[in-house]
């Protein structure tokens, strides 16, 4: 009966829809990286002394360090000489409002539906925008000084807030912590910057876009949020790319500090270029993600929807040190065609009666791999620790794989630990009992993939959730067989 | 009027040959029952009507409502008013049966040129079909079949066919696995169904439910062809004899 189905493979056609690239003048220093490099781009930023001495301390890391092997993903090796590390619009100067930004930059963030000029923006949402390596436009950011609030690009806040950074600069993630921690540490060139002080709640919800833009480019940004004592934030993440033939690496750090009683949230929808049908181009994505619950009481949750990148290797961690302090882990990843993600967290319990959530959800389509690695520490000094984990799998087709790797360790009695973990499959019965209600296949499978996920997408912001709901509909287009 | 005419119907699955020439016009406010032993494509003939690509149709016709029901994708099958109760109900877990129906629902509604009804109205229709087969409202939160007991799913197919409406609804073996209350329930929702413009295929094991159900004709299936056709009484005289009979007398 070959007229009736039109196969859920037909369907997977659908291109990746951000793929465009910006015609723009830009500032690009040339291929390759050594130390001359490293100082070229702390002079662009015109950074104080400290900022380069800690740039070339982690370029001297790194070159002692070796790319990690153990994640389970696979891809040629990377030639950290073919990659431009600085690339930025060419504007002379900051823009000093939005009126001052190249138009031809406005468009693309238009055309990805995040519009800029602030009386258009969604109520209750500021925006920094880094457009291949440096921010261009943070939004709302009058109003948030009100209160006190700082969000600014990270350039800014070198510049203006040298205190906060030289503070909190590597304090979660130290400059010498993995091998693309310290490449960042070495070269980034721009990123967001947060804080909120003292017993302020954060009235809109920060978000930052990432954009990566110019070609061969690799982009390094880094992300540094401290929630002060009983302050609240809630952060969004964005991020698209050109679709492009050759692998773009992004190596983006991301530190996150809260205090007694403050409370960090963090919420990811990563969708940068996966690669074609046939594994060719697509951003590897290699990031590293930590949050340190410093206070008492102080909480820190990760949501993560990962669609985008070829590769993703990437582990939200929390490292809950302040006594009754909480971290939580909510993702969803999926990898379709030839896509690999290798991601997880890590819940280091150090203070007492500190608590750790992780839901992961998993879905592997096509050729896709996924793989959720996941550690919880539980030290002698965390009597009273508690941590639920429960890590689920949704197969399409059979080509696809899904692999769970728990690491637990548990150095007290005191302390709980409870892992669930389920495998289960999209069957063609399921989509065919859809149909016959009148429901078509594609709508079939992201109803499954939808109820699959909502425990994650409950922990998004709503506009993030509807967004993070049709991006996972259209990646999963046409892979059910 | 015919609102469905199988003519010479052929199908396979597998490389092997399930049914082997169905002859069968159903008119509208019709009901007719299929019978016949375990094996005898039954079933095959249900998936085959709804579209299931597992099943290669070889040759023969189908018309529905004068169109050609083989050209059509399964959904557009059920939006053009076709339903099928299956023999054994797919579980969808995570999806809330009340999520499922209103999909369902709201598409079958948009090819009628009907506007999508919204939350409060879907809830207020469901609410009353739900009574029809007595089942329990907390019901609609928990996952489509998943973890329901033979008899649940079997009347959640009745009920959803109740929402859903359709002009021909296929019912494959809903009997089987229900005690005789949960059957009667099971009728009662069937009964109330039965109009003039619609149409129903009743496929059963027993003759049992044909006493509630009253078929206008019953039609005997083995080895993929109809063997015998008739008025009411053809359902008790093959409880009484079996089917041991025609079947020899087909293979003979
Ligand atoms: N998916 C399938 N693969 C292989 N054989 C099948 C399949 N579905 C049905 N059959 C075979 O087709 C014949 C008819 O089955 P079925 O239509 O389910 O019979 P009934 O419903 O009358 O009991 C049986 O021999 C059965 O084994
Ligand atoms: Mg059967």
């Amino acid at each position: 009966m070959n007229a009736t189905a039109p196969s859920i493979e037909a369907l997977a056609n659908q291109e990746y829809k951000w793929g465009f690239v910006t015609e723009i003048e830009a500032d690009t220093i040339p291929k390759g990286l050594n130390e001359d490099v490293i100082r070229m781009i702390s002079a662009k930023k015109n950074e104080p002394e400290f900022m380069l001495e800690w740039r070339l301390k982690s370029y001297r890391q790194w070159l002692k360090m070796e790319e990690p092997q153990w994640p389970n993903v696979h891809y040629p090796r990377i030639d950290y000489q073919d990659i431009i590390y600085y690339s930025a619009p060419a504007t002379k100067v900051g823009p000093k409002s939005l009126d001052e930004v190249d138009p031809e930059l406005l468009r693309t963030y238009e055309k990805l539906g995040i519009p800029l000029k602030e009386q258009e923006l969604l109520a209750g949402i500021a925006v920094d925008i880094v457009f291949d390596s440096v921010s261009v436009a943070t939004t709302f950011k009058a109003k948030l000084a009100e209160l006190g609030i700082i969000f600014c690009s990270f350039s800014e806040a070198v510049q203006e807030h040298p205190e906060l950074i030289q503070k909190y600069l590597g304090s979660v993630v130290p400059h010498s912590d993995n091998f693309f921690a310290a490449l960042n540490a070495a070269v980034f060139s721009d990123g967001s910057f947060c804080y909120v002080p003292k017993g302020v709640r954060c009235p809109m919800e920060l978000s930052t876009y990432f954009r990566i833009n110019a070609k061969d480019t690799g982009q390094f940004e880094r992300t540094l949020i401290i929630a002060d004592e009983g302050a609240y934030v809630s952060y969004l993440e964005g991020c698209t790319a050109p679709m492009r033939d050759n692998n773009q690496l992004h190596a983006a750090v991301v530190e996150l500090v809260a205090l007694d009683n403050a409370q960090i949230k963090y919420s990811t929808v990563q969708n940068w270029y996966p690669g074609d049908k046939q594994g060719k181009g697509g951003i590897y994505n290699f990031v590293t993600k930590r949050g340190k619950c410093l206070g008492d009481n102080s909480k820190i949750s990760w949501t993560q929807v990962e669609t985008g990148s070829a590769i993703t290797w990437k582990y939200p961690s929390c490292i809950l040190i302040g006594d009754n302090s909480v971290g939580e882990f909510y993702s969803v990843a999926l990898t379709n065609n030839y896509q690999q993600a290798d991601t997880g967290t890590k819940m280091i319990h150090i203070g007492k009666n500190t608590r750790s959530t992780i839901v992961s959800k998993g879905i592997s389509a096509g050729h896709g791999q996924n793989t959720y690695r996941g550690m919880v520490k539980i030290l002698k000094s965390a009597a009273g620790a508690r941590n639920y984990s429960q890590c689920d799998s949704l197969l399409l087709g059979d080509q696809c794989g899904a692999h769970t790797f728990p690491y637990l360790e548990v150095k007290n009695t005191s302390s709980q630990v409870e892992h669930e973990a389920s495998t289960s499959k999209i069957g063609e019965d399921q989509i065919f009992y859809c149909r016959q209600r009148g429901i078509s296949s594609e709508d079939a499978v992201s109803m499954i993939v939808h109820g699959f996920c909502k425990e994650v997408f409950r922990e998004l912001p709503m506009e993030f959730a509807v967004e993070a709901q049709k991006l996972l509909g259209i990646s999963l287009e046409g892979s059910v067989g | 009027m015919a609102l469905l005419e199988i003519k010479n119907l052929h199908a396979s699955v597998a490389g092997k040959e399930i049914l082997s020439g169905i002859d069968l016009t159903v008119n509208t406010g019709e009901v007719h029952a299929i019978m016949g032993p375990n094996g005898s494509g039954k079933s095959t003939l249900a998936q085959v009507l709804a579209g299931r690509d597992l099943y290669q149709v070889t040759d023969g016709q189908v018309l529905y409502d004068g169109k050609d029901l083989l050209n059509m994708p399964p959904e557009e099958r059920a939006q053009e008013g076709i339903f099928i109760a299956f023999q054994y109900p797919v579980e969808i877990p995570g999806v809330s049966n009340m999520y499922f129906l209103k999909a369902a629902l709201n598409t079958i509604r948009k090819r009628r040129g009907l506007e999508e009804l919204d939350a409060m109205d879907f809830l207020t229709l469901v609410k009353e079909k739900l009574a029809l087969v007595e089942m329990d409202p907390a019901f609609l939160n928990r996952p489509v079949n998943a973890g329901f007991s033979g008899g649940e799913k079997k009347r959640n197919e009745i009920f959803q066919m109740a929402v859903l409406e359709p002009r021909l609804a296929i019912l494959d073996e809903t009997d089987s696995g229900l005690d005789i209350d949960a059957l009667k329930i099971v009728a009662n929702g069937v009964n109330q169904f039965r109009t003039r413009d619609r149409a129903m295929i009743v496929v059963t094991h027993y003759q049992r439910l044909l006493n509630y159900i009253v078929p206008d004709q019953v039609h005997v299936l083995a080895n993929g062809r109809i063997v015998k056709s008739g008025g009411k009484d053809l359902a008790l005289e093959l409880d009484q004899s079996g089917y041991a009979g025609l079947e020899e007398a087909v293979t003979a």
